[in-house]
């Protein structure tokens, strides 16, 4: 084959250009810049950008900027009214007392019984995980009530039941230490699942060399076992302590009694009071922010120390529980007393409440007065119907914004090279450090002050459950991605599909599984949250917690109790949904 | 020195599973300063029979005795089960176990330190012990280097370290060498073998590792289902074989079936479909008997020539593929119904088609039991 290539012009490699043609240029691309930017990849990313900054940011500048500002310009006055007050150093006493007592608590309990189960052969195992769903399905508010109904001065059933024994109440769950109890054992099963997974997750072959060494059990367990999860343990203890801090149900029910205030029921009352100082409310959020933000910060740092414990594992050899021998009855009997007092006590004590209707101890007076006036007061009372209905749209509102939002920035941040990805990530777990009750006054530093009328409406409480719920829908989003190899995205590139039906028609399908799983969970979630709602409800709004909240403090104990079967019963269906999903739900909080 | 009498453990299934008879009915004998293996693929019962020596599986019968002392005895007499932190072994894990909150020194003085108070040596003592032990396993310039920070060829010596500190009557080894990479694993086995004849340590070693088992060990059991199917000398088993199973899980074989013909001059003579072979062996097989004979390819003579008539232990054949190995070369070799491999001394490569004779020496054929 023979061609003939017309001779080259030498062309001048900086041919002068003509003006015109250089503005054409840059025109051009202009015009693809807009162009890209009106893809629908572009465009979505944008959007959740802008949502997610918007969620978490906002409030907290809004926070700050109200704190540290007033017409006059930056000030501290808000500081020095907020912890000049008289009373202020027992607040904040009380506060660390509370939440390091509670912390206590739940991680002995949680750790034991953590231990126990995955190590030795002790009795009633399968009892230990339907504990550990008590956190999820009955919420901190009928926890706290539960507890009253058992363990007040005057109207609990223990103090009933121990006064014979010791002549007066023994028990009083008005106080620090009542508080530590109801919230330590309220936590301990979140404890309990954090420390079975460091358990499980330790070669039990290090255990075995020590054995083997002519170590005996207890330094085995003192020398080898703790120290290995050693920094699950403190990381847990920080997360307790910071959620105990954020806890308002228990102070607030157990602790204004008393006058016990912590930072938390402090807020609360600051906004209840008045004149209203909203200031003064701020500076003791900010306070409690930053109280959390340490924890929070302190416990991921000890959670990166863990992976160079990590070693040459060998075929996971199932290894031998250990036998407690003359122990096991003994143990047995304590998880009998703990399965009683965590799930079976709170649970019999509501439902004995709701058919009575004066709360009394049981007796055979009490017994032939049993009625379901509560529960048929509650169908008439249009307010309960409207609650649960409220409940429920609002968790499946919040579920479906927020995993929606979170399946398209989760793989922003898992696949993408967008820049700022790492900031949409960051931007999405902000509301994990921040307190419910901070979020919900926020929130209405936000919508007090901007003129989109919302102020008083469910769509606040919608934008309050999203934002607390960002971190979770992203967990659950990251986590299915990571599941899905990236080559079948790049397979249906390579076939041509462009973004948009990439995401939609393979990405879509493969990570519905994850986000399904999320979704119920924040719906879950959502259903039985109070500490943001109580500061941002109005009348005539109130969800299924708020309402319970309300008829505690009008005394209605018994229509409360009926009202409480009610929603535990529906987070029962609801979480085992849940679980029939094959989402071990209870594994992912936090 | 180790006794072990009818051992056997049996775990329970599942919900709908089947009992599993880990161990059924295992005895068997360690003599002072023997290396002995148990070998067999997994879940043949070998690694929860060293688990009840060691004393962290519970068997439900049978008798462990380490001299005159009962380590366990069930199901004659008294029950005994001494707990495993008193019997004084020493034990290397296949992860190696090594304690990652420790320094490499403490690691190995552990197992001293929390001796009883009355038996604890001093301090000093100690740091001499764990110091000539980190010596012997070229440790000791990292004593105090954490534990986590070695290689795997390092952890792996200071488990051994850890197991030795101690000096105790026996060692237990749980597939030591299986997370190192072959290179390693072959320069770790000889040095373990060097150890094990200097230090004259009594050892149980357990492996599917057939030429670990081979190269290391004074006895080797064979382990199948739960039980020891052959017990012998690295070489007796090797040639050997009493059954096809252990045939074909050390090395490959080559199987010829036949009938037993009777005893002709110092072998036994089997009828097979190409050619009658003569095998050594020292029993008495009844003429009728069918079996199986067993050869391996390094046994296998192969020579270019043209095919004359077949004789005893000498018949015609064709190359029908050959395979470069580097340090050897394999021929398939096409005899009637039979494809025998051998395996030849690269020098030797024979062009694929070339008829050859094959020829097989009567010592180094095997008579397997027929399977039923």
């Amino acid at each position: 084959m023979t061609s003939v290539t017309a001779p080259q012009l030498p062309e001048t490699p900086e041919a002068p250009e003509t003006r015109p043609a250089a503005r054409r240029r840059r025109m051009a691309g202009l015009a693809t810049t807009v162009r890209s930017l009106l893809q629908a990849q572009t465009l979505v990313v944008l959007v959740v950008v802008v949502v997610v900054g918007y969620l978490a940011a906002v409030p907290l500048y809004y926070l700050l900027w109200g704190t540290f500002f007033d017409a006059q310009g930056f000030t501290l006055d808000a500081f020095g009214r907020a912890f000049g007050a008289a009373g202020i150093d027992r607040m904040v006493v009380n506060s660390l007392t509370f939440s390091i007592g509670a912390a206590i608590v739940s991680l002995v309990t949680g750790t034991v019984l953590a231990y126990l189960n995955v190590r030795t052969d002790v009795p009633f195992k399968a009892l230990f995980f339907a504990a550990s769903m008590i956190p999820l399905i009955i919420p901190g508010i009928l926890y706290t009530i539960a507890w009253i109904f058992l363990a007040s001065p005057d109207i609990g059933l223990l103090n009933a039941a121990l006064r014979p024994i010791f002549g007066r109440d023994v028990l009083d769950v008005f106080s620090i230490p009542g508080m530590i109890w109801v919230e330590g054992l309220h936590l301990s099963p979140l404890v309990f699942l954090l420390m079975v997974a460091a358990f499980r997750s330790m070669d039990p072959a290090l255990e075995e060399s020590a054995l083997m060494s002519g170590a005996s059990r207890w330094k085995v367990f003192r020398l080898v076992t703790v120290p290995l999860v050693r920094p699950a343990i403190v990381a847990s203890v920080l997360i307790m302590i910071v959620r105990s801090l954020e806890s308002f149900e228990v102070p607030a029910l157990l602790g204004l009694q008393n006058g016990i205030y912590v930072f938390t029921s402090r807020i609360y009352f600051t906004l209840r009071s008045y004149p209203v100082d909203l200031g003064a409310a701020g500076a003791l959020a900010t306070g409690l922010l930053a109280l959390a933000v340490a924890g929070v910060f302190l416990s991921n740092r000890v959670g990166r120390g863990t992976r160079s414990y990590q070693t040459v594992t060998g075929r996971g050899f199932r290894p031998r529980p250990i036998p407690l021998g003359r122990l096991r009855p003994v143990m047995g009997l304590l998880i009998l007393l703990y399965f009683a007092g965590t799930v079976v006590l709170p649970l019999a004590v509501l439902l004995w409440a709701s058919v009575l209707r004066f709360y009394q101890a049981p007796s055979r007076q009490a017994l032939a007065s049993l009625t379901l006036e509560n529960y048929r007061e509650l169908l008439e009372a249009n307010i309960a119907g409207t609650a649960l209905r409220n409940s429920l749209l609002l968790g499946f509102g919040a579920a479906t914004a927020v995993m929606a939002l979170m399946a398209v920035a989760g793989w922003l941040v898992v696949r993408s090279r967008v820049p700022g990805r790492q900031l949409v990530d960051q931007l999405s777990f902000l509301p994990l450090v921040v307190p419910g009750l901070v979020l919900g006054l926020s929130l209405s530093f936000v919508y007090l002050r901007s003129p989109i009328p919302i102020y008083g409406t469910l769509f606040i409480l919608l934008i309050a459950y999203c934002t607390r719920y960002l971190p979770y829908g992203m967990r659950y989003a990251v986590t299915s991605l990571h599941q899905i190899s990236t080559e079948l995205e790049e397979s249906a590139h390579a076939s041509g599909a462009k973004w948009w039906p990439t995401f939609r028609r393979v990405l879509l399908p493969l990570m519905a599984p994850g986000l399904l799983a999320g979704w119920v969970y924040i719906f879950v979630v959502s259903f039985r949250e109070l500490s943001s709602s109580i500061l941002l409800y109005s009348p005539g709004n109130e969800v299924l917690s708020i309402l319970i909240f309300e008829q505690f403090e009008n005394g209605q104990f018994t229509v409360l109790a009926a009202l409480g079967v009610v929603m535990v019963l529906t987070l029962v269906v609801l979480v085992t949904i849940a679980y029939k999903l094959g989402a071990k739900v209870g594994l992912q909080e936090r | 020195m180790l006794q072990i009498d009818h051992l056997a453990k049996t775990f329970e299934g599942g919900r709908d599973a089947e009992p599993v008879h880990a161990v059924d009915d295992v005895s068997f004998q360690v003599e002072e300063g023997q290396l002995y293996t148990l070998l067999g693929p997994s879940g043949c019962g070998k690694t929860t029979t060293l688990r009840s020596i060691a004393g962290l599986e519970q068997p439900d019968q049978g008798t462990i005795r380490l001299g005159d002392w009962v380590l366990f005895s069930r199901g004659q007499g008294a029950s005994v089960n001494v707990p495993a932190n008193q019997r004084g072994l020493g034990m290397v894990f296949q992860s190696y176990a090594i304690w990652p909150h420790m320094r490499v020194f403490d690691n190995v003085a552990f197992p001293l330190q929390v001796r009883r108070r009355s038996e604890r040596p001093s301090k000093r003592e100690i740091r001499e012990k764990v110091m000539r032990v980190l010596a012997t396993m070229e440790l000791d310039h990292l004593a105090d280097r954490q534990a986590t920070k070695l290689s795997g060829g390092q952890q792996q010596r200071l488990a051994l370290a850890r197991a030795m500190v101690t000096e105790p009557s026996l060692m237990l080894l749980d597939e030591p060498l299986s997370n190192l990479d072959a290179k390693l694993r072959e320069s770790l086995r000889f040095e373990l073998k060097r150890l094990q004849r200097d230090l004259g340590i009594t050892s149980v070693y357990v492996t599917h590792d057939q030429i670990e088992a081979l190269a290391l060990s004074s006895m080797v059991a064979v382990m199948c289902d739960g039980k020891i199917i052959q017990l012998g000398k690295p070489r007796e088993i090797y040639e050997q074989p009493n059954c096809r199973f252990v045939a074909e899980f050390i090395g490959t074989s080559n199987f010829i079936e036949g009938v037993v013909r009777g005893r002709e001059g110092g072998h036994i003579a089997v009828e097979t479909t190409e050619g009658r072979l003569l095998v050594d062996h020292a029993g008495d097989v009844p003429a009728g008997t069918e079996v199986v004979v067993s050869i391996r390819p390094e046994a296998v003579a192969v020579a270019e020539g043209p095919g004359g008539v077949s004789s005893p232990n000498e018949w015609n054949g064709e190359i029908l593929t050959r395979a470069f190995l580097g340090d050897s070369v394999d021929h398939i070799v096409g005899v009637g119904k039979y494809e025998i491999r051998n395996r030849a001394n690269p020098s030797v490569s024979i062009e694929p088609g070339t008829m050859v004779r094959v020829r097989m020496d009567p010592a180094k054929l095997a008579l397997v039991p027929l399977e039923g």
